[in-house]
């Protein structure tokens, strides 16, 4: 009885010493939570989830404030990447923030712009140059494709266009024989 | 001009899983023959039942799950299925045991788990073992082969009436009897020695009378298997290496306990099961090591289970056990990829 | 004979070869309009360097290497620039590409041509030479050579230049037919590019279905130290790193290139080419297309860059009747065109006019039994089948882990299989996936750090007003006015900021 009562004690207390070390040992720095959903999220910056930014959103996700289907650019793709990183299931995209649309790029129409500059302090990723009462231009490769800059325009001049398929962007398609075979 | 357009490669070789499946049925005619020549005509009836079971229930199974019906009853699996199963039955099973294996393996093991390809576990073995367990006398009732004692005659009129309408008022008591693994198992249990048992009728040279002749045209139609690379050869050979271990060691230890390697090589259903059953494609690893690794556990566990287990013989338990064991070997014994360093 | 090398798996694959290697190569004939492609090299697509309207001589300078990795394009022929401007181009998407376009005048009269003495010629000149003459891969790949024969920032001295006669694709013929008519110009390109790298040793890898070409290639290396080794005929022998095995016993690291074992590999074409361009001074203008299959006169023609492949067809007779499929390169690698419009490129090496005797019928599509017939004939000793399932589902990590990057697409897993899965399109797919996701996460991550210089110059200048106020107010801080930078009237720094990043 006693031999027993020591040796689960000393187990016990040899256990706790172990957990111990390595809870400093392995002491993660910061919430990296916030890091990897951060990195998952496509950056757009676009705000469809209702919060000021991708990172405002995966810090909202990681203390559990939002769900992780809120982010209409990421699509389902990026919701089945969430869930995989959190061990969730994948959801459908909440119809709320919005749908799930190709990838487009904003084109100012140089002829009717006036200069004035809103698009430029509405772009998220400073993508958009000109200067007062000149004539402003989208720098195609930095766009992310927000739509942040259609609303303060006032003369609408701005409009997304879809990247058009190209060699360089072309991709080998999933293979449609195997679905024929299984349907 | 317009052209089709179709992802190369554009030539490709005139090959199909259905010659794959009609290899393995070719290679099983001299095991069959010599069954049915020991054995008579309930080797056939069986093999007809089942070859009409398998495929009646693979086209009721394709046509609820909505596939092609010519197509896939034309890749063979179901018939591959039919014959490894009836080929393991008891010559004179009643038709309601091939039945139930058949569905069992076919329904169940098959296509209630996605199909060709899909199967984690040999449908074959599924049906036998689900007989084994459930039916363990009509399983036993193995046939005594012609030419030890008095020589069967049972008719083809009389086979059929053992199979589909009961004994009725012919002896077949008197015609069964154990199998050579049986009579050694229990005879072993009775603490005889092994020289003494296999003094015994039921034995031949090597193995059991009869038995050993079928193995003999097994293993013809295996090696030609092994020859055209329809069958993998690591899978044979690390199974009959794993037996060869195991039953020389014992062997060596104390002989009149243990018999010897050839005996075990050449008894029940192991040359059958390591080129028939075991090779199966879809429920074996598929990494070259893996193979070796996969036969060779089978090898092992065949002996531990005539040895130390419940049953005289122990290939579909032993096939099932190691099906388990594919994804992981699959996993761990990846070759080495061109260009890759020396792990 | 020196020991080979075998690699594992592989095919003997039908041939094929005598429908059109019977007869002397052809020149082509000059066609009223070329289409010029600028991008027909791996790397960026050449600057186009003339407009609609511009007259051009053959061999003129029409696309600029754009950056280290790209080639140099002229124009094939004399006459009138129409259009530079998108039109379909050879690629298996069918879709169009830059392409200059050019009327011919009929003259085809050259710019000067200059041969130069490469002994004479520093190093860097020499390759700058053959940069400005659009030397590329003419195997298939299209890499520019010039990069290839700059060793510079490599510690060791190579160890074997190689010449790739392997032609292991049944049909196509080119390069045997060029190594049979003209070895000694092959061996004089030979000779430039073993003057710049050096190499210990020269060999030269064909197939020993070839026996004219060995023989005439071994006749050209007389009196030379290069060594011409016969390999057994066995797809994909011709692959680079599957002959440089077999040669030299060495295996190309996984994500690394042949000269990272000491190995350098020309194909015979482009050695030809380089001769071209330091011997006769003229640009790669025209290659050796091998067009056979159901054509009523299947041959080798030596046509410019730029002739649509329709022409081709027509001087090799016509379609005989029943073409399904027009595959430009071999049949075990080459892509279907979808017309016969598009125009030949550096890197067409064959135009196949397929038909069902050519075809395997289109057989239908079974589950993987895991039968492992893949495994056995990939050269890259890789596992197709695990590849298969995690590229079916879309397991791009797992299918990273199993080493798809190995994958050269040879075919041999497709052309085996007993269930008729088109595994190297499953490839082809994983491949392109993981590209446009890396492409994807890499903009992200720009668009990420973009939007956090926002953020912090947007603070910055939030602070920067705010000490402003201050020290115009020092005594009323209490009523700083809001200001939200979000709409905020442009200032001065925000125009530089602006700037900055334009």
């Amino acid at each position: 009885m006693i031999v027993a009562v020591i040796a689960l004690g000393l187990l016990a207390g040899a256990s706790g010493l172990l957990l111990g070390f390595a809870a400093i040992r392995f002491k993660v720095e910061g919430d990296p939570m916030v890091e990897q959903i951060d990195a998952v999220l496509p950056q757009t910056q676009c705000g469809q989830c209702g919060y000021a930014g991708c990172r405002p959103y995966a810090e909202a996700i990681a203390a559990g404030e939002a769900d992780i289907n809120r982010c209409p650019p990421g699509g389902q793709n990026g919701i089945a990447a969430l869930a995989e990183l959190l061990g969730r299931d994948p959801k459908p995209l909440d119809p709320e923030s919005g749908i799930e649309k190709p990838k487009m790029a904003a084109v100012i129409d140089e002829q009717s712009c006036i200069g004035c500059t809103l698009c430029i302090q509405a772009c998220p990723v400073d993508a958009i140059v000109g200067a007062a009462k000149h004539m402003h231009t989208v720098i195609a490769r930095e766009c992310t494709g927000c739509e942040l800059c259609l609303a303060p325009c006032p003369v609408d001049c701005i409009h997304m266009i879809p990247f058009a398929p190209s060699i360089t962007t072309w991709k080998w398609t999933y293979p449609a024989v195997e679905v024929k075979a299984a349907a | 001009m317009r052209f089709k357009t179709v992802t190369s490669p554009h030539i490709l070789q005139q090959n199909s899983v259905g010659q794959v499946m009609r290899r393995v049925l070719y290679a099983m005619v001299p095991g069959i023959a010599a069954l049915v020549w020991f054995f008579g005509w309930g080797v056939l009836i069986n093999l007809a039942l089942a070859t009409v079971v398998a495929l009646g229930a693979e086209a009721v199974m394709l046509s609820i799950r909505g596939k092609p019906l010519a197509l896939h009853l034309g890749d063979y699996s179901a018939v591959v299925t039919a014959w490894l199963l009836a080929v393991a039955l008891p010559p004179l099973a009643p038709w309601w045991l091939t039945m139930i294996g058949v569905l069992a393996a076919i329904v169940v093991a098959k296509h209630l788990y996605g199909g060709l390809g899909y199967n984690p576990f040999n449908p074959a073995m599924i049906g036998y073992v689900v007989l084994l367990i459930s039916f363990p006398r009509e399983m036993s009732a193995w046939l005594i082969p012609h030419g030890i004692g008095q020589p069967h005659a049972l008719s083809l009129l009389d086979s059929l009436q053992i199979i589909f309408g009961g004994a009725g008022s012919l002896p077949v008591d008197a015609l069964t009897g154990a199998t050579p693994l049986d009579v050694l198992r229990t005879r072993l249990g009775l603490g005889q020695t092994v020289t003494d048992i296999r003094n015994s009728p039921v034995f031949g040279v090597v193995a059991g009378q009869g038995w050993e002749w079928a193995t003999a045209g097994f293993l013809a139609g295996g090696l030609w298997l092994v020859y055209t690379r329809t069958a993998a050869w690591q899978i044979p050979a690390g199974l009959l290496g794993g037996l060869v271990v195991m039953s020389t060691t014992f062997y060596l230890i104390d002989p009149q306990h243990y018999a010897p390697p050839w005996f075990h090589i050449w008894s029940g259903a192991v040359i059958f099961g390591a080129f028939f059953i075991a090779t199966d494609p879809v429920t074996a690893s598929t990494t070259p090591r893996g193979r070796l690794i996969y036969g060779a556990g089978i090898g092992i566990l065949i002996y531990i289970i005539r040895g130390f287990g419940g049953y005289p013989d122990g290939v579909a338990f032993s096939v099932l056990l190691m099906n388990i064991a594919a994804p992981t070997l699959d996993l761990y014994t990846r070759p080495r990829v061109f260009g890759e360093k020396q792990l | 004979m020196s020991a080979l090398f075998p690699f594992h798996g592989g095919l003997k694959t039908v041939r094929h070869k005598t429908e059109s290697n019977q007869t002397p190569i052809q020149a082509g004939i000059l066609p009223p309009r070329l289409t010029v492609p600028l991008r027909q090299h791996i790397g960026a697509i050449a600057k186009p360097l003339v407009q609609p309207g511009d007259r051009v001589l053959k061999g003129q300078m029409i696309g600029q290497p754009d950056g280290y990795i790209s080639a140099a394009i002229h124009a094939p022929t004399s006459g009138v620039v129409s259009a530079v401007d998108q039109q379909p181009v050879p690629h298996p998407s069918g879709l169009s590409d830059l392409c200059v376009t050019i009327e011919s005048d009929g003259e085809d009269r050259w710019i000067d041509r200059e041969p130069v003495d490469y002994h004479r010629l520093h190093p860097s000149e020499l390759r700058q030479t053959i940069r400005n003459a659009g030397v590329v891969g003419l195997g298939g790949a299209g890499f520019p050579s010039a990069v290839k024969l700059n060793l510079a920032g490599r510690s060791e001295p190579l160890a074997t230049l190689m010449l790739n006669g392997a032609e292991c694709e049944p049909w196509i013929t080119c390069d045997d037919r060029l190594m049979r008519e003209r070895a000694a110009e092959i061996v004089a390109g030979l000779q430039i590019m073993a003057h710049l790298l050096g190499p210990a040793e020269v060999l030269i890898g064909i197939e020993d279905d070839k026996p004219e070409a060995i023989a005439a290639m071994t006749a050209a290396c007389a009196g030379t130290s290069y060594e011409v080794r016969p390999v057994p005929t066995r797809y994909p022998s011709g692959s680079v790193k599957q002959l440089v095995k077999l040669l030299t016993g060495r295996e190309t690291p996984v994500d690394g290139l042949p000269v990272d074992v000491g190995v350098q590999c020309f194909n015979v074409a482009t050695a030809y080419t380089v001769y071209r361009a330091i011997h006769c001074g003229e640009p790669v203008i025209s290659r050796v297309v091998t067009v056979t299959g159901q054509v009523h006169r299947p041959g080798n023609l030596e046509v410019l860059i730029g002739t649509p492949f329709a022409e081709l067809i027509k001087q090799c007779g016509g379609y005989r009747d029943g073409v399904e499929r027009l595959i430009m390169g071999g049949p075990m690698m080459g892509f279907a065109l979808h017309s016969d419009e598009a125009p030949v490129t550096k890197a067409a090496n064959c135009l196949l006019a397929a038909g069902p005797a050519e075809l395997a019928a289109e057989l239908p599509v079974l589950p993987c039994i895991r039968c492992g017939a893949c495994m056995d004939v990939c050269p890259a000793n890789l596992l197709p089948q695990q590849l298969y399932w995690h590229a079916r589902a879309k397991e791009f990590d797992q299918a990273r882990d199993c080493h798809l990057f190995s994958c050269i697409e040879c075919g041999c897993c497709s052309h085996v299989c007993p269930s008729h899965i088109p595994l190297v399109q499953y490839y082809r797919y994983a491949k392109n996936e993981i590209w446009a996701q890396e492409k994807e996460k890499q903009r992200a991550e720009q668009a990420r750090q973009r939007h956090q210089a926002r953020m912090e110059r947007l603070e910055r200048e939030k602070q920067e007003r705010e000490a402003k106020l201050r020290q115009k107010a020092p005594v009323r801080t209490e009523v700083v006015p809001h200001l939200d930078p979000l709409i905020s009237v442009p200032s001065p720094t925000k125009g530089e900021g602006s700037g900055q990043v334009g």
